[in-house]
């Protein structure tokens, strides 16, 4: 079973082909070139090098978020196209378990972090346990000071891992339980993406179609959240 | 002759829209999902807000458009897609699935200018229209006077130096407290009106080819602010068609100018505000005396529809212009840029 897994949630582009427990190829560029120019040339030039027909892809994984709205949505419109196509499954995966999988096997707490820009900063912990990915806090946005005063206060060993951690990596150095792991981990990969959902897709959980996957932004947007503090404020006001 | 078949896809705004084309002019379908229920409480089209409809909504609506027309994608010859002018992250949503739907069915891609989209609309309801011709492309975003020299030629002849003719129409609806979409409203009240009643300034510009509307649309809202001011009452009838009046007179006299001084017969309307009825009656009134030949589509291929943009993708498909994957949204793409 091949498994195509596509990454855009933050600013790297990444996409892999992972077939059963093999990983057979896989292409990230981090670069500020937009999702738009980089995703379709990348998955056709990887497969193609690869000598893959997109028609022999099986399922598709696709990070469906938090991150960069837009970034989420180039993802998800590609992954549903395809499945669409093709009437392809499609595992949704979220971006703060897929940097955390970059540290398969590690045995530290996991703290994955995005920026969800100002001071802001996408989180989910993670930790290990008889080779299974356990989650312990939930995906949320948080202010990285909250996040830097919470984990410095624990007892427990942190790996803060995400491209986001060198806005922040000033901070983070002062803090002696929180370690930075080397570059290679920081960045969302396709690899990691599509090894969890083949795990899930095994287990049948968070199975979709181009149907009926969305992206999960976590945050509202601008316009909403203004538009319900005018309507908090005028029945305040009564 | 073998039938071309066109799949185009339109997400530049506030419709997630796909249609199903047959040799460029003939619909097989043409669904439109409109948000416009959905932006209505924030005044206006909130970006995000229509970039996250399109993606729940895309693959649905082409469901629904494959359905209609009778036909599975494997029918299909060439995928045509909007990648600009329109608002970065919906563009994105219709773009990044188009490109992925011809790269999986191993299909051409062609990218479509919303604009030529638009004027375009004019060949699937005019059968024998052809190039060249003069066009007044009027919308909510674009005030453009173009000569259409051939299929996908084009030479802007003259622009809006401000505001869209359609914004206006949407800032004066918001000013009286009408709603939005503006344009339909004022359209609708207006026919109740006195379009003499008020003498609100037209900028013709030392007579060239270019538009401008915020002196029209400052003079109206200082009418609304002097008459508040005053305690006085505001006929909105009145205001309406006065208003409504001004700005299609200048349309009408610039684009009758235009064809007469480039030696031109027919003039083709396009773009949401090509629907305002009164705009209609004065530019076909004018054509009559001036023998133009004055050419609209139906409503519903004014309004951002995917048709037009499958008529657009056709003429560019078989003149040999297509894509790669490396396409990208492009927010301010001109008329006639590539
Ligand atoms: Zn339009």
């Amino acid at each position: 079973m091949k498994i195509l897994g596509i990454d855009t949630s933050s600013m790297a582009t990444s996409v892999a082909v992972l077939e059963d427990n093999k990983l057979i190829c896989e292409y990230t560029i981090n670069t500020k070139k937009t999702h738009s120019q980089k995703l379709m040339p990348m998955i056709e030039n990887m497969l193609n090098i690869s000598d893959i027909n997109i028609n022999e892809i099986d399922v598709i994984a696709v990070c469906e978020g938090p991150g960069s709205f837009t970034g989420l949505r180039i993802g998800m419109a590609t992954a549903k196209a395809i499945a669409h196509v093709n009437k392809l499954p499609i595992v949704g995966i979220n971006s703060v378990e897929i940097l955390a999988g970059n540290m398969n096997l590690c045995d530290k707490n996991i703290c994955s972090i995005l920026d969800a820009q100002r001071t802001k900063v996408y989180m989910g912990q993670y930790k290990f346990e008889n080779n299974e990915l356990i989650e312990i806090k939930n995906v949320d946005v948080v202010e990285i000071d909250e996040l830097i005063e919470e984990l410095s206060n624990s007892n427990e060993e942190w790996i803060l891992v995400g491209e986001a951690v060198y806005k922040y990596e000033d901070k983070l150095r002062l803090v002696d339980n929180i370690h930075i792991p080397a570059p290679s981990h920081n960045v969302s990969k396709g690899s990691s993406l599509g090894s969890l959902a083949m795990n899930k897709y095994n287990k049948n959980i968070g199975v979709y179609d181009c149907y009926n996957i969305n992206p999960i932004y976590i945050r509202k947007s601008q316009a909403e959240v203004e538009y319900e503090e005018k309507m908090k404020r005028l029945n305040d006001g009564k | 002759m073998k039938d071309i078949i066109t799949l185009a896809v339109e997400s530049s705004c506030d419709e997630t829209a796909v249609a199903v084309l047959k040799n460029g002019r003939e619909i097989l379908s043409n669904v439109i999902n409109t948000q416009i229920e959905l932006h209505k409480k924030f005044g206006g089209v909130v970006p995000e807000v229509a970039s996250r409809k399109h993606i729940e909504n895309i693959d649905a609506v082409l469901e629904e458009a494959l359905t209609e027309a009778n036909i599975t994608l494997n029918d299909i010859d060439h995928i045509a897609v909007t990648y600009g002018p329109g608002l970065a992250g919906a563009l994105l949503v219709g773009l990044s699935h188009a490109k992925a739907l011809a790269f999986t069915l191993n299909k051409p891609l062609v990218g479509v200018n919303h604009i030529e989209g638009h004027v375009s609309a004019n060949y699937i309801e005019h059968k024998d229209l052809k190039p060249p011709f003069i066009t007044l492309i009027v919308s909510g975003g674009h005030t453009h006077l173009v000569e259409v020299k051939d299929y996908g030629e084009y030479e802007i002849l003259g622009r809006t130096r401000d505001d869209a003719s359609g914004e206006a129409f949407d800032k004066i609806a918001r000013a009286m407290g009408l709603g939005y979409p503006g344009g339909p409203i004022i359209d609708r009240l207006a026919k109740q009106g006195n379009k003499n009643a008020i003498d609100f300034p037209r900028a013709f510009l030392d007579d060239g080819y270019d538009f401008s509307f915020s002196g029209l649309k400052s003079s109206a809202l200082n009418y609304l602010n002097a008459k508040k001011m005053k305690n006085e009452e505001i006929v909105v009838e009145d205001v309406c068609a006065s208003f409504q009046e001004a700005a299609v007179d200048v349309l009408s006299k610039k684009a009758i100018k235009a064809a007469k001084e480039k030696g031109y017969d027919i003039i083709a309307l396009a773009g949401g505000v090509a629907s305002n009825s009164a705009l209609r009656e004065k530019i076909t009134e004018l054509g009559k005396e001036n023998n133009i030949d004055i050419k609209y589509p139906p409503l519903i291929l004014c309004t951002d529809n995917a048709a037009m943009i499958g008529c657009a993708g056709y003429y560019n498909f078989i003149n040999g212009r297509i894509h790669d994957m490396s396409l990208n949204a492009v927010p301010n793409l001109k008329i006639g840029d590539r």
